[in-house]
């Protein structure tokens, strides 16, 4: 959930914001000047001003200021921060360009933040094996750009895409509107190069689709700064589709709306895209942006298809028809680029256009089967009703990715506090419903309590199981997705000497 | 093992995995009747192999013991499609071909076509299977949004859930996917089904040379064509034909494999798919290698085999089934692993005639994570009792 009032997300104060000071130990100045010494002056920042700009990421309502702050321009910068954090037994905390809605990049106070943006290098584009490595501070919408000329694209577009990090999309499987058909920054990324919590660099897959082992790429992919920080990543590439067709379509009732989805799930249509805007949402990307949806609309589509021409066309065509069945008023084409901006651009800046009508808000991020939209929305508004709050919804349809927009007013007495509770709310529906309670903002650190709603003490002791193998001091993110930490203990089972099928030449035995 | 309700009996040559004979065979039905096996396994220390379909058990390196092997094709249920989601849950002992069967009634289908017949989802899960479509619909770790674990300790877990979307904590279904039962048990699985094509059209063009399917793969890799599969059948250094599926409505198909007519300079079009289609290559004498690489290296994969050798390739994606025969195989793979390293390829061996099988080195070289692996079995499986020995990293 972020606060935001206006068209920023960070820097809002709201009720119950309290930043927590610094912790300056003996520890961590003896490790500020050995991190001085090993990276250089000037990339270490302990003076309160400067290091406060770190304090929260695009979650506002959780402040923390860090000790340290490291600004690392190499990957033997973060090495060398990592292993002495790791000598120290100092946590230390993983941020791109503190975009993310969860807390994620929230700092330690007694810790460092490793700031990782200033890792900006893409390689040049391999466009036969469609693909690209780079940097983890490389900004996701640099990658199709430098993509574009070889008639390629990076996929996950998370509405961020202008500012958020490569390293903070794989940190965080990051999603956007067209995961429907292409999936998430999992189904994207080949391999990493990872600095593991003691210093180690591992390479997790690389440019081949499989290598033999364990996935740990895809166990990594996600985990949030908790197993360890990326310092390179290769990406694959699509090809840029031979058509894409762009559709807006308004209703008079958000079943209509939901009922059109799962007619087109249901023709076997799988578009690139489909979202979702209520009459709330609509009214705020007006106010905002100017985008021209139609009006009086309950209800907005936004559909796109993408692939061969004749395929595009053809069920193009069908999803129109199926629109007017399910009582659609209006129905717009994008006739060319600029009209097919105009429809994503009242979508795009929903977030942060909801500002226009309300002084602040929550942003939740939910999952419902898609099945279950027309019944959730309706107790949704029976809850926000009950505690006199409006909730503006925004949405990925085709995949039942909800981000209810919880509006209320600070100046009005508990009502930041009424609406918390309301975001809450609407998270346990999204798991009782057979949902997740996060679909691409992560856990964070404003989840990780309701993590005991969707998983039972042995999930998330399981899951603890691979943490303890990557970081068995607990110091990469400490605090976040779970919600009591575990101490890992002792490297159980650990054999000395040689395992007799080793010895014999026949490698490492499991 | 007194406590343990599910069916069980002594085993038998007919249940030896990789040529070792379990003691003793289980056969839960449930979830829970996992756990209470697992759970006495852990109480007497014994070795535990689980197995699906027991399509491949002679493949890959043999257990170091195997005190018990739990035999999960009890788990047979379909326990919830939702065709208006497209996901379905399944227990690990489903048959693929079951499944498909089943959600094939909504129009549905789930995106892997590995080639075993009797697969189960459990088995492909923990092998990681694929066929010729992974080219559209990628694989395990694309597809699999759920999982339900058995782990060494009896320790029932779940990670995922049942929605496309969810970023809720580690993905263990990833960590399980491939990790051939060292982990710990799959019993239940949650995917995501795709919508099944209405039509087909396949267009084959015959090579003189294997290797000139390298750049034909690449052209129309980076064409806008959207083929669910590219495949390559032939030898190394011989003729071969590529075969191109196109899957899609009858107007898409239809114009798209003109299309790829026109891209590759020839090619008959037909509706029909090849019966060997994804078939995995060679004979009992071969040893059958998996190769993976960067997909645009495909000619030089091929250059790197022993001539004649047979081989099926998604030649789209950067993986090759290679048949190479026993007598050569102990000469071939180091060199071959050699020459694919420059391609971030790997070569591993997947099934050895038994004369041969003891000296090969199965895995390969797995790279700098190794350790790090060895670590992330030492906390799911400390008395290490799954599968010992079957998985085996480089050294
Ligand atoms: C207006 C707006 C719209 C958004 N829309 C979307 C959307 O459509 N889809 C979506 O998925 N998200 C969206 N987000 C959320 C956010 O942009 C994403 O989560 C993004 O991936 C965060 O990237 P970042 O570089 O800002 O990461 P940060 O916020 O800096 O960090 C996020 C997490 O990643 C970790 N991390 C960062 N870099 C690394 C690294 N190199 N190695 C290891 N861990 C690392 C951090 O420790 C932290 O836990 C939106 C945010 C805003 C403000
Ligand atoms: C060593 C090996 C490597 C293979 N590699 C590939 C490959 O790279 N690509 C490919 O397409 N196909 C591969 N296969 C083929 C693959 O086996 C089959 O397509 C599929 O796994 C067969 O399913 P099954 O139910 O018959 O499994 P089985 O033959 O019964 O078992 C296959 C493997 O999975 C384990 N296993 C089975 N069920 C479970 C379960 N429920 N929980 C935990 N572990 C379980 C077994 O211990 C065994 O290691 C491989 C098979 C083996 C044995």
């Amino acid at each position: 959930m972020t606060t935001t009032a206006g068209t920023t997300t960070a820097g809002t104060t709201t009720a119950g914001t309290a930043v927590a000071e610094p912790v300056r130990s003996d520890r961590t100045a003896a490790l500020a000047d050995r991190l001085r010494r090993a990276v250089g002056t000037e990339r270490v920042l302990t003076d309160r001003t400067q290091v406060r700009t770190y304090e929260c990421d695009g979650l506002a309502n959780f402040k923390v200021t860090p000790a340290i702050v490291v600004l690392a321009e190499s990957r033997q910068h973060v090495v060398d921060t990592v292993r002495l954090c790791a000598e120290a037994g100092v946590p230390f905390v993983a941020r791109g360009s503190g975009t993310g809605l969860s807390g994620g990049a929230l700092p330690s106070a007694d810790g460092v933040l490793l700031v990782l943006s200033r890792l900006r290098t893409l390689s040049p584009v391999d466009a036969d094996n469609r693909q690209v490595t780079v940097e983890p501070g490389v900004i996701n919408l640099w990658v199709t750009r430098d993509a574009a000329p070889h008639d390629l694209a990076y996929a996950p577009d998370p509405s961020s895409q202008l500012v958020c990090s490569i390293g903070g999309n794989v940190a965080e499987n990051a999603g956007g509107a067209h995961c429907l058909k292409y999936g998430f920054t999992v189904n994207h990324v080949l391999g990493a190069e990872v600095v593991l919590p003691d210093g180690e660099v591992v390479h997790l897959g690389g440019r081949a689709p499989e290598h033999p082992g364990y996935d740990l790429l895809g166990a990594f992919i996600g985990s949030e700064g908790t197993l360890g920080v990326a310092t390179e990543l290769t990406l694959r590439l699509i090809r840029v589709p031979e058509a894409v067709q762009t559709m807006l379509v308004g209703y008079s009732s958000v079943e209509d709306a939901a009922g059109t989805v799962s007619d087109i799930i249901a023709a076997g249509i799988l578009p690139a895209a489909v979202e979702m805007m209520d009459a709330l949402a609509i009214e705020a990307a007006e106010a905002a942006v100017s985008c021209g949806y139609p009006e009086g609309a309950v209800a907005v589509l936004v559909i796109e298809l993408d692939g061969p021409r004749v395929e595009v066309e053809a069920q193009f065509a069908q999803v129109e028809e199926i629109a007017r069945a399910r009582n659609a008023f209006e129905t717009r084409i994008a006739a060319d680029d600029a009209e097919r901006a105009l429809m994503w651009k009242g979508r795009k800046s929903a977030f942060a256009a909801v500002g226009r009508i309300s002084p602040s808000y929550f942003v939740q991020d939910g999952v419902i089967p898609r099945t279950k939209l027309p019944e959730v929305l309706t107790e949704m508004k029976r809850m926000a009703d009950e505690k006199g709050l409006r909730v503006a919804n925004v949405f990925h349809a085709g995949d039942g990715n909800l981000h209810p927009l919880v509006l209320f007013d600070d100046a009005v007495e508990g009502q930041a506090h009424e609406a918390e509770e309301l975001a809450g709310d609407i998270l346990e529906l999204c798991v009782t419903s057979g949902g997740s309670i996060t679909g691409e903002h992560g856990v964070g650190s404003e989840k990780r309590m309701k993590m005991a709603k969707q998983f039972t003490p042995e999930d998330l002791d399981t899951m603890q199981l691979l943490r303890c193998a990557f970081d068995p001091d607990g110091i990469a993110n400490p605090g976040k997705v779970f919600p009591t930490p575990r101490l890992c203990g002792e490297r159980p089972g650990v054999r000395k000497g040689e395992h007799p099928v080793q010895a014999a030449g026949l490698g490492e035995v499991f | 093992m007194t406590a343990v309700t599910a069916a069980r009996r002594p085993g038998d040559a007919g249940d030896a995995v990789g040529g070792v004979v379990p003691r003793e065979v289980v056969r839960p039905g449930t979830v829970e009747e996992v756990a209470e096996v697992l759970r006495a396994a852990a109480a007497e220390g014994r070795a535990v192999v689980p197995v699906g379909g027991r399509s491949k058990l002679t493949w890959a390196a043999p257990p170091e013991s195997c005190d018990l092997l739990v035999d999960l094709t009890g788990l047979d249920r379909v326990v919830e499609h939702v065709a208006g989601d497209l996901t379905v849950v399944a227990e690990a002992g489903v048959r693929l071909a079951d499944l498909q069967a089943q959600v094939g009634e909504a129009g549905q289908l789930l995106g892997l076509d590995p080639p075993e017949d009797g697969a189960t989802l459990g088995g492909i899960v923990s092998a990681n299977a694929s066929g010729p479509r992974r080219l559209r619909y990628g694989t395990t770790r694309d597809l699999l949004i759920g999982i339900t674990v058995v782990l060494a300790d009896g320790t029932v877990a779940h990670a995922g859930g049942k929605v496309v979307k969810n970023v809720a904590g580690y993905d263990l279904g990833k960590l399980f996917t491939g990790a051939h039962g060292t982990l710990g048990v799959v019993a239940s699985t949650t995917w995501r089904l795709h919508p099944v094509p209405p039509a087909r059209r396949v267009v084959t063009l015959e090579v003189p040379d294997a290797a000139a399917a390298g750049p034909l793969s690449i052209a129309l890799a980076r064409s806008t064509l959207t083929p669910s599969a590219v495949e390559l059948v032939g030898s190394a250094g011989g003729a071969a034909r590529l075969i191109v599926l196109f899957e899609s409505i009858a107007e898409s198909v239809a114009g798209q494999a003109r299309a790829a007519v026109a891209l590759l300079g020839g090619g008959e079009e037909s509706e029909d798919l090849p019966g060997d289609l994804g078939r995995r290559p060679g004979g009992a004498d071969d040893v059958l290698l998996r190769l993976a690489y960067a997909p645009a290296s495909l000619s030089a994969v091929l250059a790197a085999l022993p001539a004649g050798t047979a081989v099926a390739a998604h030649a789209a994606t950067g993986v090759s089934y290679a048949a190479v025969p026993a007598a050569e195989a102990a000469d071939a793979l180091p060199r071959l692993r050699a020459a694919l390293a420059p391609h971030d390829g790997t070569a591993v061996v997947l099934r050895a005639p038994e004369a041969v099988r003891d000296s090969l080195d199965h895995w390969g070289p797995v790279g700098d994570s190794l350790d790090l692996m060895r670590r992330v079995k030492e906390r799911f499986d400390p008395e290490r009792r799954m599968s010992p020995g079957r998985f085996v990293g480089g050294v």
